[in-house]
């Protein structure tokens, strides 16, 4: 019976309902609209400030900011890795290092990185560039350990070796677990990058978590509400735009689909 | 690479002098061949046979050089066999096709990476070798998309296609229908006669290694040792329902049954 449906009609129904329940209930008087807007005061906030330009101009400098520091971490962080599984004493120094400072939050280094740049781009980069890093080296390292031998040996043969080996059989061959480190790097630097705007206000650019947290100062419960959801969506369309296609093609043309 | 220039016809490509192998596995150091001397002569096509376990595998690693002696050594001309070399493809008993390229990319793999060929050449030669083992149609295909023979077809064409000088190939025709399996038999004796190589062909089949070898080695298990040398004196190309190539086949089969089980 329920099964007859098409497949979204379910989620839509409880979104409607959810949201309609939630913008009842604010307006019914029983909460107080400072501190729990309803959705349509949500939706006034995005618009406004979509107009006023202050929201595209706070998601680019965050963007910004994002792409910068995780292209640096990644950069550095996949021929760190792949050191790292290449040779014992790295793996057994930098290596350990790297799991260690993975688990560490990445908003531990806020104060570190305002003693040693100031208030300045390069604290909020740092900051960002120490949350992807550690993810990415390790899971390079774990990809590139993981390369079944076989292909080793048999590219070996036919005389590959050296860089060749590198770029045409061990890097394809790691790619899909490198990909899976790329993309928790992402996660931690996304996150990593929200605590440092929200911590700091960094004079160089004001970013999504400033504008949070300029909300929270002027009391404006709407706006806060409102960057929460554009975070939210910023992180998946990430995903979706970018990663999941990617992962997509990469499992399919390889049979690892299920 | 084209054709060798040393025409001294007995002359070893390939020799082992007391060559023992063990392996430290999770039940225990096992001495996977034990003084093996063994000469593989150039231009010539040997077969290995034996039961499961005797080290046939293991002996290709070695010559191939993915592996090194405990003792004895491997040479290879008057050069010792230190590394894997371009001039000694392994053609492995799984098919290790790479799962992020094509057939035919698959099969370019060892063409390119010999510099003295234009890549019109490279494109060539491999479709020659897969349209050889009858997949000209599939080289678009992914590795995943084939059958298990088909795979081991790919892998076939991937070996043969760069022309190595030596050739090293273990149990290539195991997961092949009869027919197909004898029509590469009759393929690779064609190549192996125009193109003069030196092959050494694993098998478990023992009408293949008789129908294929010049000579064929019997391999004893526990530990690898070689039992006996038969010299195939058939001339080529050979059938395999030859009735000469039968008899001689049953004589290989009665000396390995006569082995005393372990
Ligand atoms: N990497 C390894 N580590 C430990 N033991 C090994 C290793 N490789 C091979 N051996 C052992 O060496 C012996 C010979 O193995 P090998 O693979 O050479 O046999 P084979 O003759 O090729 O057998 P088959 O016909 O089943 O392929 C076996 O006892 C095996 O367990
Ligand atoms: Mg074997």
């Amino acid at each position: 019976m329920a099964s007859k449906l098409p497949r979204p009609v379910i989620p839509t129904l409880v979104a409607i309902l959810l949201v309609g329940g939630w913008e009842w209930y604010v307006r019914s008087g029983r909460v107080s609209e400072v501190l729990f807007p309803a959705p349509s005061h949500v939706l006034r906030w995005f618009w406004d400030s979509l107009l006023s330009g202050e929201l595209l101009s706070a998601t680019w400098v965050t963007m910004r900011r994002l792409v910068i520091g995780f292209a640096i971490g990644a950069a550095l962080g996949v021929p760190l890795g792949a050191l790292c599984a290449r040779v014992r004493w790295v793996r057994d120094t930098l290596g350990v290092l790297a799991l260690g400072l993975q688990t560490l939050p990445s908003v531990c280094w806020v104060p570190l990185a305002l003693l040693w740049f100031g208030i300045r781009e390069e604290a909020v980069l740092f900051v960002v560039v120490m949350g992807t890093l550690w993810a990415v080296v390790l899971a390079v390292q774990e990809s590139v350990l993981n390369v079944p031998p076989l292909y080793l040996r048999a590219a070996q043969t036919m005389g590959s070796k050296s860089w060749h080996l590198w770029s045409r059989v061990i890097f394809p061959a790691a790619l899909p677990g490198v990909l899976s480190g790329m993309k928790q790097g992402w996660a931690f630097a996304w996150r990593s990058l929200m605590a440092a705007e929200i911590f700091v206000v960094i004079v160089t650019g004001f970013g999504l978590g400033s504008l949070l947290n300029a909300g929270r100062e002027l009391l404006r419960m709407d706006q806060v509400m409102g960057v929460m959801a554009v975070v939210m969506l910023v992180g998946l369309l990430a995903d979706l735009v970018f990663f999941a296609p990617f992962e997509r093609w990469l499992r399919r043309s390889r049979g690892l689909e299920r | 690479m084209g054709l060798r220039s040393e025409p001294t016809a007995a002359s070893a490509a390939l020799t082992l002098r007391h060559v023992t192998k063990r392996f430290d596995g999770a039940s225990g150091q096992v001495t996977a061949l034990e003084d093996i001397t063994l000469e593989v002569r150039e231009g010539e096509f040997l077969a290995i046979v034996g039961p499961s376990g005797c080290g046939k595998s293991t002996l290709l690693s070695l010559l191939a050089g993915l592996e090194h002696t405990n003792e004895g050594t491997i040479n290879l001309g008057d050069q010792p066999v230190e590394a894997p070399g371009r001039d000694r493809l392994v053609m492995f008993q799984q098919d290790a096709l790479f799962p992020w390229l094509n057939v035919l990319e698959n099969v370019l793999f060892g063409l390119r990476l010999k510099p003295d060929l234009t890549e019109a050449e490279r494109i060539e030669s491999a479709r020659y070798y897969l349209n050889l083992v009858g997949l000209g149609d599939k080289e678009r295909a992914r590795p995943h998309e084939l059958s298990g023979g088909m795979r081991q077809r790919v892998a076939l064409a991937r070996s043969l296609a760069p022309n190595p000088r030596v050739l090293l190939m273990d149990e290539p025709f195991s997961a092949l229908d009869a027919l197909t399996r004898e029509q590469l038999y009759g393929d690779l004796q064609g190549i192996f006669t125009k193109r003069k190589k030196t092959i050494v062909l694993v098998t478990h089949n023992i009408r293949e290694a008789v129908c294929l070898g010049d000579r064929v080695v019997l391999f004893s298990p526990n530990p690898g040792k070689v039992q006996q040398v038969f010299d195939i004196g058939l001339p080529r190309p050979r059938r395999l329902n030859d009735p000469a190539l039968a008899s001689l086949a049953a004589e290989v089969t009665e000396a390995l049954t006569s082995h005393p089980a372990k």
